[in-house]
């Protein structure tokens, strides 16, 4: 069976995704990049339906631009459900329902991030949404317009995040922090030396006019009869509670490392591990952006750039990257540090609160386990943790953040699909460049 | 458990998880396997040992008494349906046969066209990690302890030395590591490779563990790799769907070939499972022997004695080999031969075979 065969593959059209596909489409390389979803821009670049009410943003605008020009195929709308033989990606193109597959020589991991729930009382009630997955939703159309919204969580997007939901509409009520404000500062600190994030953070700030912004806070719980009505929130020494129509809450970025792992590629302390040239312990797959240590888009267009030079054999102009690279993840390094998780926010479930949202795992099921001893594999096997259509994707950080089970293997596919997708006869297509859309921007 | 509860000082060494190797990959079906008389002795008394044991089962281990329903597709294969009935009879496992219309109401599913089936209604269906883990924890009620996380290098001699460097003493060990033959090199077990493919939740899609009767005509062969239409309804909802045996691939990774076999073989009896939802595939491997038959019992060292070898049928066959080890261990009568299982004829044949 044949398949579409690309010099350079790379799966993510993110800014790192899309900052390689330029940089490896110099000289007439054939260059394909999947996303799973509809348009290029991943997870913070988001492309909406109103987005022109929206300010530009320059960044976006520039890369952007460069992808489009290097002509480079975006195959959107495909997930990479697994890696069955040496050099080949199958994909999954769910409009179409059809299974794809898709070789390369050299292969690009931009695979991102996803935000990290915490369970607390309350966390699973409707109204209640992970901080970017609100966001998401309200770029693909969900109306916020009127309501009351709190924020809450970790990391420098809450602050992002609730200035998009007020643009659009939303009554931000507050934004609870759970990092302390001395962490912080000195995070600002660093920050001196990056006189362009500060002006980002300014004008969040400014849109933010009015919004608390409560550090060294976090949720107890949330109430509501079968939907939100309000939250309890604690700083550590006294309660309150808002009345909100939803609450937006995620405790930072995990990376999203589920394909370099089907993959072999090395992993150390839950990212993958990279060379200063980007490159994995796989040979011709190199990984850039979030899934090697969340530090941001500055750091992803840069090693983007970077591992689409090292693709088509640039080494000497991926090299001359390797400074600015290496300051950038000093700043994730950083950034890691100022919004690390207190030890209270680990402790805010009761025993019978949902931490695997796909089997129904409470707490107290995994807290038994919590003897020393036991391990993710255990309470896959004992609780079914982890077991679900989401394969531990939602629940894994939170298990891990919580007991300090690391997840230990990862099973094809990475996303559900119709059996017949792994038949002998899966409707593969494998013609097409016609299926590719170009309508980036 | 079995152990404990004679009143023995039972220690478990557990490398890595306890129920963690072919427990957690396989399907978890307890069934009675007729395709030799030893074998259908032991499996029958599995299966009793499992009913009796149902009321003290906690809800985790999902025993469901499903039935077995063995799928013939044509005629010559409804023949095998009445031989296969005569047998269960012959040792009191009670059976039904289903003409087409029967299966088919039994089973919808199925495609039309099927020549019919025999129910075996007493089989059931088991989750076997938390099987394995409610014998651990019986057994660490009444005082055994569970020595984890650190691999056994040698036993002998009523000595087991540890990676550590430590060691243990006892008057008896049991050897049961599946198809790791690293603490008993002399004793042939091959890893014999399966897949399993899981499904997200369709509750009433399947009703009884379902096994096409070609099965018997590939499961059984020593040599050539095969899959066979089997599928199994899980207490979630879930399905599982197998099966694939092949020799000679000691590694985990799916084997994209036998996967798509498998996946046609179970779409060709069920055409609809095309359309359901995959969330995992996975593979496993059975601990096979030379003669199909599992080791129970002494080995030529008097402080040694093996359970392994159980291939397919680990967990229908998990209480009756206990039962028969702690016999060995006590001296006490068994309730079946255990003679057929003996790790001698395994020595005695090595020789044979040199």
């Amino acid at each position: 069976m044949s398949s579409q065969h690309w010099d350079v593959l790379i799966v993510g059209a993110g800014p790192a995704g899309m900052a390689a596909a330029a940089a490896a489409s110099q000289g007439g390389h054939r260059v394909a990049v999947l996303d799973e979803n509809p348009a290029a821009g991943g997870q913070i670049w988001r492309r909406g339906w109103n987005d022109d009410e929206h300010k530009p943003d320059a960044a976006r605008q520039a890369q952007t631009g460069k992808f489009v020009a290097s002509g480079a195929t975006l195959f959107h709308g495909r997930r990479v459900v697994a890696a069955l033989a040496q050099g080949v990606l199958e994909t999954w193109n769910d409009a179409e329902n059809v299974g794809e597959r898709f070789a390369y020589d050299k292969l690009i991991l931009a695979t991102g991030a996803r935000e990290r729930f915490l369970p607390f009382p309350g966390w699973t009630l409707p109204g209640v949404f992970g901080a970017g997955g609100l966001q998401a939703l309200v770029r693909n159309g969900y109306d916020v317009r009127g309501k009351r919204v709190a924020v809450a969580g970790t990391g420098p997007l809450l602050m992002a995040i609730a200035a998009h939901l007020q643009e659009d509409g939303a009554k931000v009520l507050s934004i609870c922090e759970q990092a302390p404000l001395s962490q912080l500062v000195s995070f600002a600190t660093a920050l001196l030396k990056r006189p362009g994030k500060i002006l980002q953070g300014l004008s969040l700030r400014s849109s933010l006019r009015g919004v608390a912004y409560r550090t060294g806070s976090w949720p107890v719980a949330a109430y509501g009869a079968g939907q939100l009505e309000k939250v309890e929130f604690t700083d550590g020494k006294r309660r309150w509670e808002v009345d909100c129509d939803l609450l937006a809450c995620g405790f930072h970025l995990v990376p999203n490392i589920e394909l370099p792992a089907l993959l072999g590629c090395a992993l150390e302390d839950g990212c993958v591990r990279v060379d200063a040239l980007q490159r994995t312990s796989v040979e011709h797959v190199f990984c850039a952006g979030e899934p090697t240590g969340v530090a941001g888009v500055d750091a992803a267009l840069l090693q983007g750039e970077a591992a689409g030079l090292m693709a088509i054999g640039l080494t000497a102009q991926a090299q001359k990257l390797s400074a600015r690279v290496a300051s950038e993840r000093g700043f994730g390094a950083a950034m890691e540090k100022a919004f690390r998780l207190r030890t209270e926010v680990l402790q805010m479930a009761a025993k019978d609160t949902i931490v695997c949202r796909c089997e129904d795992v409470c707490y107290g099921d995994l807290k038994a386990l919590a003897d020393g001893q036991n391990t993710w594999t255990d309470a896959k096997l004992q609780k079914r943790c982890g077991m679900g259509p989401c394969q531990g994707r939602v629940c894994g950080p939170a298990v891990e953040a919580l007991f300090g089970w690391k997840n230990a293997s990862v099973r094809p596919p990475i996303f559900p699909l119709p059996i017949s997708a792994l038949s002998s006869e899966p409707q593969l297509r494998t013609d097409s460049n016609s299926a590719a859309l170009q309508e980036i921007q | 458990m079995e152990c404990a509860r004679a009143g023995l000082r039972v220690g478990v060494v557990e490398p890595r998880v306890p129920g963690g190797a072919a427990s957690a990959a396989g399907m978890g079906h307890v069934v009675v396997m007729d395709d030799s008389p030893a074998q259908l002795a032991l499996s029958r008394y599995g299966r009793e040992l499992w009913q009796k044991m149902r009321a003290a089962l906690p809800d985790s281990v999902e025993y469901e008494q499903r039935g077995t329903l063995w799928v013939a597709a044509d005629g010559e294969e409804m023949q095998e349906v009445y031989a296969k009935q005569a047998t269960y009879t012959s040792i009191g496992v009670s059976s039904q046969v289903l003409d087409e219309k029967a299966l088919a109401q039994a089973e919808p599913e199925l495609r039309k066209g099927l020549a019919g089936g025999l129910l075996v209604p007493e089989d059931a269906v088991v989750y076997p990690p938390a099987a394995a883990r409610y014998f651990l924890d019986e057994a660490i009620a009444l005082g055994a302890k569970l020595i984890r996380g650190v691999r056994p290098v040698e036993a002998a001699k009523g000595i087991v030395r540890l990676q550590d460097g430590s060691a243990l003493s006892a008057g008896s060990i049991v050897i049961a590591t599946g198809v790791d033959t690293s603490l008993v090199p002399w004793i042939t077990v091959q890893p014999r490779k399966g897949h399993l493919v899981i499904t997200d939740r369709y509750p009433g899609f399947v009703h009884h563990q379902l096994v096409e009767l070609g099965y018997l005509k590939s499961a059984h062969k020593l040599t050539a790799d095969s899959v066979a239409f089997n599928v199994q309804p899980r207490q979630t909802g879930q399905l599982l769907i197998g099966s694939s045996r092949q020799y000679g691939d000691a590694e985990h990774d799916v084997d994209n070939k036998i996967l798509k076999q498998m996946i046609d073989r179970a779409c060709e009896y069920m055409p609809r499972i095309r359309d359901l939802s995959a969330i995992r595939v996975w593979t496993g491997f059975r601990a096979a022997t030379p003669n199909k038959l599992p080791l129970i019992g002494p080995t030529p060292d008097p402080t040694v004695f093996l359970a392994m070898g159980f291939e397919g049928l680990g967990i229908t066959n998990s209480p009756a080999a206990a039962r028969l080890l702690a016999d060995h261990l006590l001296q006490r009568e068994s309730a079946i031969d255990r003679d057929p299982f003996l790790p001698a004829h395994v020595f005695r044949g090595e020789s044979a075979h040199a």
